[in-house]
């Protein structure tokens, strides 16, 4: 077994990283899923959390990405992470995930059930809380 | 000869025009340059999107997505065409039109009927007679997913449902800031390239359920296909109208060099036919 793949994550906006990594953990839709280099081919659908992955290079760097929906495939010698939207740790922005998520919680009850999308305003909201979360794990281990 | 004055007040006139068109060039420059960071920044995205495409199309799945299964029998077939909100930008969108018609004439002279949704404001109104069952106007310089997503759904529900067979996209290709071409291409069902590693025999494990992810899959897939049409043809138009403003600028300027010209000429013989008249008026006195 190799040991090291190579992952590539892009969002709709720009390409957020490419390059050799030895483990990636990302949140799968039926929980989080944690993939070492020549696994099985995969695919699922992605929701809103944090993507980890260890670098293979000399110190092992871990970089946390925070992805809201997309697809992860894996195939044995290649990862893809397609994010809808993706946002570099250092960019996660706690009062902008706080306003987003008071703005969706706002539309869930103001508003006339019948015309309300549900469920693009409960995935608004898992998105900021789990920003939100995110923001908080990583300011704990800061 | 035209008076004096005709000629100045043309000369005037032109010269505005070159003002504005000078304007337009250096808007459309600006414009051109963010137009393309987008389509570059959102190319990654359709590129991924595409080899992932290709590796399921090159597996033995479970689930066979109605996207990925060709219809032998043609009956109907659905257009997207995307083309600029606004004109003054060449032959672009003519030109892109003109591949439609053609393409679109084709499937009818096979007794095939044909749907058509449109994006921008230059096809609407080049395809309202042929009945839009779906379109979608003023998409500004930069468009969200979420303005393209009804349109699109009209087309693939079509298509879920088999009231159409095949889905084609016509739009511009960006070559370069000089040139662009429209191309026709297929969207469903999808041709993927096979990938020729992934050969054998082997299938994906699915979080959640096979038909689930495949189906969200391919819903991103032609979604994404389409935006970076849509993306790429915003960096044509742009592309299209600085050259279109600077060849009409470079021209304004000839056209004033040439009137100029005649006005001094003009303005000459008038001045050689007052002296001649007074000169003349003066012999007579004497």
């Amino acid at each position: 077994m190799s040991s090291s793949t190579k992952l590539n994550v892009v969002s709709a906006e720009e390409e957020l990283f490419c390059g050799d990594i030895e483990k990636v953990v990302a949140p799968g839709m039926m929980g989080d899923l944690g993939i070492l280099p020549g696994h099985t081919q995969l695919i699922t659908t992605l929701r809103s959390g944090e993507l980890r992955y260890i670098m293979a290079d000399e110190d092992k760097t871990e970089v946390s990405l925070f992805v809201a929906g997309g697809i992860l495939e894996v195939q044995p010698h290649l990862i893809s992470v397609l994010a809808d939207t993706a946002l570099r740790a250092e960019d996660l922005d706690a009062e902008r995930a706080n306003n987003a998520m008071q703005r969706a919680k706002d539309a869930l009850q103001g508003k006339d059930p019948k015309d309300l999308n549900y469920e693009a305003l409960q995935t608004e909201l898992d998105a900021a809380k789990a920003q939100i979360e995110m923001i908080h794990r990583i300011g704990k281990n800061r | 000869m035209a008076g004096v004055k005709e000629i100045r007040t043309q000369i005037e006139s032109i010269q505005s025009t070159r003002k504005i068109t000078k304007a337009m060039e250096m808007v459309a420059a600006a414009k051109m340059r963010r137009a393309k960071e987008r389509m570059n920044a959102s190319r990654p995205y359709a590129d991924k999107m595409h080899e992932v495409v290709s590796h399921v199309a090159s597996g033995h799945l479970e689930y066979q997505h109605s996207f990925t299964q060709q219809r032998e029998n043609v009956k109907r077939v659905g257009y997207i065409v995307i083309s600029s909100d606004r004109g003054l930008c060449g032959g672009l969108n003519t030109n892109l039109f003109k591949q439609a018609y053609q393409s679109i004439a084709d499937w009818r002279e096979k007794d095939v009927e044909v749907d058509i949704a449109v994006f921008g404001n230059k096809a609407i109104s080049a395809f309202k007679k042929y009945g839009l069952v779906a379109e979608k106007g003023n998409l500004g310089d930069r468009p969200a997913m979420d303005d393209l997503i009804g349109t699109i759904k009209v087309m693939l529900d079509a298509y879920r449902d088999g009231k159409i067979d095949r889905l084609f996209l016509v739009e511009n290709q960006f070559i370069n800031s000089m040139t662009q071409k429209p191309r026709v291409t297929q969207l469903i069902p999808v041709v993927a390239s096979t990938d020729e590693k992934l050969s054998h025999h082997w299938d994906y494990i699915y979080e959640p359920e096979s038909k689930e992810v495949i189906d969200a899959l391919m819903q991103r897939y032609i979604e994404s296909l389409i935006y970076q049409g849509i993306v790429e043809n915003i960096a044509c138009e742009m592309s299209a109208r600085m050259v279109a403003m600077k060849a009409s600028t470079d021209n304004a300027g000839k056209i004033i060099d040439e009137l100029k010209l005649v006005y001094n000429r003009v303005r000459q013989a008038a001045i050689t036919q007052e002296i001649s008249e007074i000169v003349a008026g003066a012999a007579a006195v004497s």
